[in-house]
């Protein structure tokens, strides 16, 4: 039993960074229809800017924060140079360009800081807790705590503030929005922003874990792509949920199954992408896409 | 009185189809001005020029200033545009709609609250509904009510009569006069029903084929009958 314990406590940890990134990609999809593919390398690039800045000797927390709002310059730069020239592109277009620009930065983080695995610095110890007899990690316990703190952060921004409420206004109705004097294309901008903290924060958060390299965050992206689609790609809420859900059940399933055990990780996270699609398009929270004819 | 807003030579075209020949037109400040003409004729499509949401060739001065293109501009400068089909934001609570209508401003939102409220008081008890919940009726009304929250030099409705009750046009039509009569409120008012737009408004121009083809003021275009018959189909 209290086996089943840790596994679900390492599995929400897990999920949390799948959450963030997750709730990355419903950013962004929820105003532009589009997944954002260059997402992971976007957190990527993050982390290594947070890695540089440890290696200068600069204190974990000051880095990450000084990395938070470097990611939140970038994200609105990529906006406006890459994106906004296909604003009003098909979706599959600027579906290729966040493509493209995942290739880029794959490249760019290769060059600048090199190929072979870093070690990155946990800011949480790695000894265990005692809790009623049940052993848990510290680190995963402070993943967890980031976590909900991130999410909780961006619900109180989205809802009590003006700015925030212009964003979701954006996202769901453009023209509406414009005539009432919200600068759309500027959202959009804010929108990668802010998805590029919620990104910097997941590779922050997983880095210590799986060891920094300029993939890293590929295998997380599909993760974090199979969370966004359990939990229905235009809910924030449902990003947070399929994210936690799809941890639990990797850690679960890898601990009693014993085929997929460690190995067979990713293909338990396409199986859930797959058997979403078939049985509810629309994920666990998201609303049924409605076409009027 | 002088003009608040001045079309001159305002065309706008979808693509290759050109919906404004060159309207030329002006409304008085503290007017209720109508727009009418049959389907088609660019009724929306110059309000939308005005607000700046349709690309458009000619000028456009509103309050001595020219206006510059997009439509952010025009929200700013006190143009409130409620389009046809409202333009509410249906997943959004009253409450959140009506804290948008204020959203190029600066403080007294409660102050302007207690003043909208005054017109449509039961939009206190809804104000966590979902917008999109809300009847046809008092969808228009919210649509208003979040307009009026901008405070608006110059309201612009497009068909706001548009699948709605004969009382609640009514409704609708009332408040206009209202807030036209007490507080000077410069309003131009797109509609397809003429009878109606006529006696709520003091000056009308009628469009044909992208063109103002008659304008005058409201009561005699309603007593002429040529102009009845061959543009007001009544």
């Amino acid at each position: 039993m209290s086996q089943f314990f840790q596994q679900v406590v390492s599995g929400l940890a897990s999920g949390g960074i799948f959450a963030s990134l997750a709730l990355a990609l419903v950013l962004i999809y929820r105003a532009t229809r589009a997944i954002n593919f260059a997402q992971g390398e976007m957190a990527t690039v993050s982390t290594f800017v947070a890695w540089s800045l440890v290696h200068h000797g600069m204190p974990f927390w000051g880095a990450f924060f000084l990395t938070l709002a470097l990611s939140f310059i970038g994200g609105v730069a990529l906006e406006r140079v890459v994106i906004r020239p296909v604003e009003n592109a098909p979706v599959l277009t600027v579906v290729i360009v966040t493509l493209g620009l995942a290739v880029l930065l794959n490249g760019f983080t290769s060059v600048e800081w090199g190929s072979e695995v870093k070690k990155f610095p946990s800011p949480f110890p790695t000894r265990p807790i005692h809790v009623g007899g049940v052993a848990f990690s510290i680190q995963d316990l402070g993943v967890i705590g980031v976590s909900i703190a991130l999410v909780v952060a961006l619900g109180a921004f989205f809802r009590f503030t003006k700015l925030g409420l212009a964003l979701r206004a954006a996202a769901l109705n453009p023209e509406a929005s414009r005539l009432v004097g919200v600068r759309v294309s500027w959202m959009l901008a804010l929108g990668w922003g802010l998805a590029a903290v919620l990104g910097a924060v997941s590779g922050m958060m997983i880095a210590p874990v799986v060891f920094l390299d300029p993939n890293m965050m590929q295998t997380v992206l599909l993760y974090a792509l199979a969370a966004a689609i359990l939990g229905g790609m235009d809910s924030p809420v449902g990003a947070v949920v399929g994210g936690l859900a799809l941890g639990v059940i990797l850690n679960l399933t890898g601990a009693y199954v014993n085929f997929i055990g460690g190995t067979l990780r990713l293909p338990v996270a396409l199986a859930v992408i797959l058997l979403v699609l078939l049985v509810r398009p629309s994920g666990l929270f998201g609303r049924a896409a409605v076409r009027k004819v | 009185m002088t003009a608040l807003l001045e079309l001159e030579d305002v065309g706008a075209r979808y693509g290759d189809i050109v919906a404004l020949h060159g309207v030329s037109l002006s409304v008085e400040e503290g007017q209720v001005a109508a727009v009418l003409g049959a389907n088609g004729a660019g009724k929306t499509t110059m309000l939308r020029a005005v607000s700046g949401t349709v690309r458009r060739s000619g000028s456009i001065v509103f309050a001595g200033r020219r206006l510059r293109s997009g439509p952010e501009s025009a929200a700013r400068l006190g143009v409130a545009h409620v389009p046809e089909g409202r333009g509410t934001f249906g997943e959004l609570s009253v409450r959140d709609n009506l804290r948008l209508g204020a959203y190029t401003r600066r403080g007294g939102f409660d102050e302007d609250l207690e003043r909208v409220r005054g017109y449509f008081p039961w939009l206190d008890e809804r104000r966590d509904q979902q917008a999109g919940t809300l009847s046809g009726g008092e969808q228009q009304m919210l649509a208003l009510a979040r307009a009026l929250m901008s405070r608006p030099r110059l309201l612009m409705l497009d068909e706001p009569s548009l699948g709605l009750a004969p009382k609640v046009v009514a409704d609708i039509f009332r408040i206009v006069r209202e807030l036209n009569e007490l507080h000077g409120l410069t309003v131009l008012v797109v509609e397809q029903n003429a009878r109606v737009a006529l006696d709520a408004s003091q000056h009308a121009f009628v469009l044909e084929v992208g063109r103002v083809a008659v304008s005058g003021a409201s009561a005699e275009l309603q007593a002429n009958e040529s102009v009845r018959k061959s543009y007001l189909g009544y």
